[in-house]
């Protein structure tokens, strides 16, 4: 084999290495859920959550997720990343698809952190009918059930247990494409404060969503795009 | 080409430099190990919060005071060779054939002996005395504080967060530790799911939380303040996030801290809904209901149960 060729053998090795590490670090170590951006309104911010027993995504379409709702389209986007303006008061409603999933330590059945330490709660079943919405400090994940997930931010003390469709609904009625438009589900709203910094906070579930792993947190538990995500605070 | 020297000549010049090696050596030694005990070690961490604190800041600074005239006298004796046994201009010629000297080895041997032992011995002490210096020591702790009025607190390890348990104030639990001054604390902690490490670290505890195992370390809280509580095991995504602070306040204050967060779990129910109070916990069971959590008609998720480990479509 001539030099000539030797070097651009080599040369077309290297290229396709480099194309390659290059084609991983963009589409797997940089990629990222997109951000859905909140402003507020009088000093409040209105943020929509939900959780589905699955998600629209090609590769892991059973894993459990929450999505963020567009507060421009309404649309609802998969993602746990959002960001909204230090100082504010962040309004949240989750809307809760998923069914019951009893919580690894019921501590977590306390709403703790939220203003007024309380959370506003009604049911929807399968035939669309809502309960009253009810003011309640715990919902009690092991006495049956009623607890579907977490949506908590460890480091303002955030820890809100997010309910769940009924045993039956849970059982035979859950909404089954995302992101849920209908199907039994609940419907919590609480309010917390922003802090007056800027900053990135890891908000993450602490239920084993959809059963989830005995030994430890499994797979959309630990990947921010389902279970997990971060609330960037603006300056 | 050099002149021999006479023997007994030799070993004057030799005296001569291990006294002066000697005589430089000892006031950097005793002006360092000053230094380092009255202006370094306040500052030494973990600091004096508590008696493991305390302890191990004092264990560190003992052993910078012995390692410090090592280092010098290394590094004077390097020195010292480097003036005075360097090659002069015109010298070619090999050193003197070296044939060991007795009194050297001796000294050498005595002194390396004197110190090893001597941390061995002091280790030791250091680490009963202290009642386990901070350090988890299993279920069955060979080292007690000598008090028996001890604060517990059972740290629970859970991905990704410590949630702590009293059993002396009804078996409550918070997501905040706070402690009283002057209090023997006796932390016993665990794990819901994968090995977690509790360490809180400017009070010298550090213990390992594994799920069903019991890990048992002391200490004496000493000033009030605040202190960092730090996951250290690698424990998933948010390890590194795994972390809050915890306050050591009045006795007063804590005493108001504690019975107000026992009554309001009282009185929201919080207390009857958590398991008893146990060293350790299977989170796969229910205690109220006295059932398995794997997969119990009421309580079955959209997936309709906790997947076995070995399913393969675990989420």
């Amino acid at each position: 084999m001539s030099l000539p060729v030797r070097i651009t053998a080599l040369l077309v090795a290297f290229a396709a290495v480099a194309v390659g590490a290059a084609f991983i670090i963009v589409h797997y170590l940089l990629a990222s859920p997109p951000t859905v951006t909140y402003n507020a309104s009088g000093g409040v911010v209105n943020i929509m959550l939900q959780e589905d027993p699955q998600n629209d995504s090609a590769s892991k379409p059973d894993w459990v997720s929450y999505f963020v709702q567009n507060p421009s389209t309404k649309k609802w986007v998969h993602t746990t990343l959002f960001s909204v303006p230090k100082g504010t008061t962040a309004h949240v409603t989750i809307l809760g698809y998923d069914g019951c999933t009893p919580p690894r330590n019921n501590f977590w059945s306390l709403v703790q952190g939220t203003i007024g330490g309380t959370v506003n709660l009604s049911i929807v079943n399968n035939k669309g009918v809502a309960t009253p919405t009810r003011r309640v400090s715990v919902i009690n994940g092991w006495a049956g059930c009623t607890v579907g997930h977490t949506f908590a931010i460890p480091a303002l003390h955030l820890f809100v247990p997010v309910a769940s469709p009924n045993a039956y609904d849970s059982a035979n009625n859950l909404c089954g494409v995302s992101p849920c438009t209908s199907g039994p589900h609940a419907v919590e709203s609480f309010s917390f404060r922003v802090p007056d910094h800027a900053g990135v906070l890891r908000w993450q579930c602490y239920v084993p969503c959809g059963g989830g792993f005995l030994d430890g947190n499994g797979g959309p538990m630990q990947t921010i795009g389902y279970m997990t995500g971060n609330m960037e605070v603006r300056a | 080409m050099a002149t021999p020297e006479a023997p007994a000549a030799r070993a004057r010049a030799d005296a001569n430099h291990g006294l002066r090696i000697f005589l430089i050596w000892l006031p950097l030694a005793v002006v360092a190990d000053l230094l380092i005990w009255f202006l370094w070690k306040p500052h030494m961490p973990p600091g004096t919060m508590s008696s493991s604190a305390e302890h191990q800041q004092f264990d560190i600074a003992v052993m910078a005071v012995v390692a410090a005239p090592v280092l010098l006298f290394i590094w004077v004796y390097a020195g010292y060779a480097l003036v005075n046994w360097h090659q002069r201009a015109g010298d070619e010629d090999d050193g003197p054939p070296i044939h060991g000297n007795a009194k050297i080895q001796a000294t050498w041997i005595a002194t390396t002996a004197v110190i090893v032992l001597g941390l061995f011995v002091f280790g030791t002490v250091e680490l009963i005395v202290p009642a386990g210096a901070g350090a988890g020591e299993g279920p069955a702790p060979i080292w007690q504080p000598s008090t028996s009025h001890r604060l517990e607190v059972q740290v629970i390890g859970q991905q990704w967060a410590f949630t702590y348990r009293w059993p002396q104030y009804g078996g409550m639990e918070t997501s905040e530790l706070v402690l009283p001054n002057n209090a023997t604390v006796e932390f016993h902690v665990t794990s819901l799911d994968v090995i977690h490490s509790f360490w809180a670290y400017q009070l010298g505890v550090k213990a390992d939380a594994n799920p069903g195992v019991d890990n048992i370390a002391y200490t004496t809280t000493k000033e009030p303040g605040t202190f960092t509580v730090r996951c250290n095991e690698l424990c998933g995504l948010w390890h590194g996030a795994m972390f809050n602070y915890g306050h050591i306040v009045s006795p007063a204050a804590f005493q108001r801290w504690a019975t107000h967060w026992e009554a309001v779990q009282r009185s929201n129910g919080l207390l009857g809904m958590l398991p008893p109070y146990r060293t350790t916990y299977d989170p796969t069971v229910i205690p109220q209901l006295g059932a398995s959590i794997v997969k119990i008609d009421q309580i079955t998720g959209g997936a309709g149960y906790y997947y076995p480990p070995q399913d393969p479509v675990t989420p």
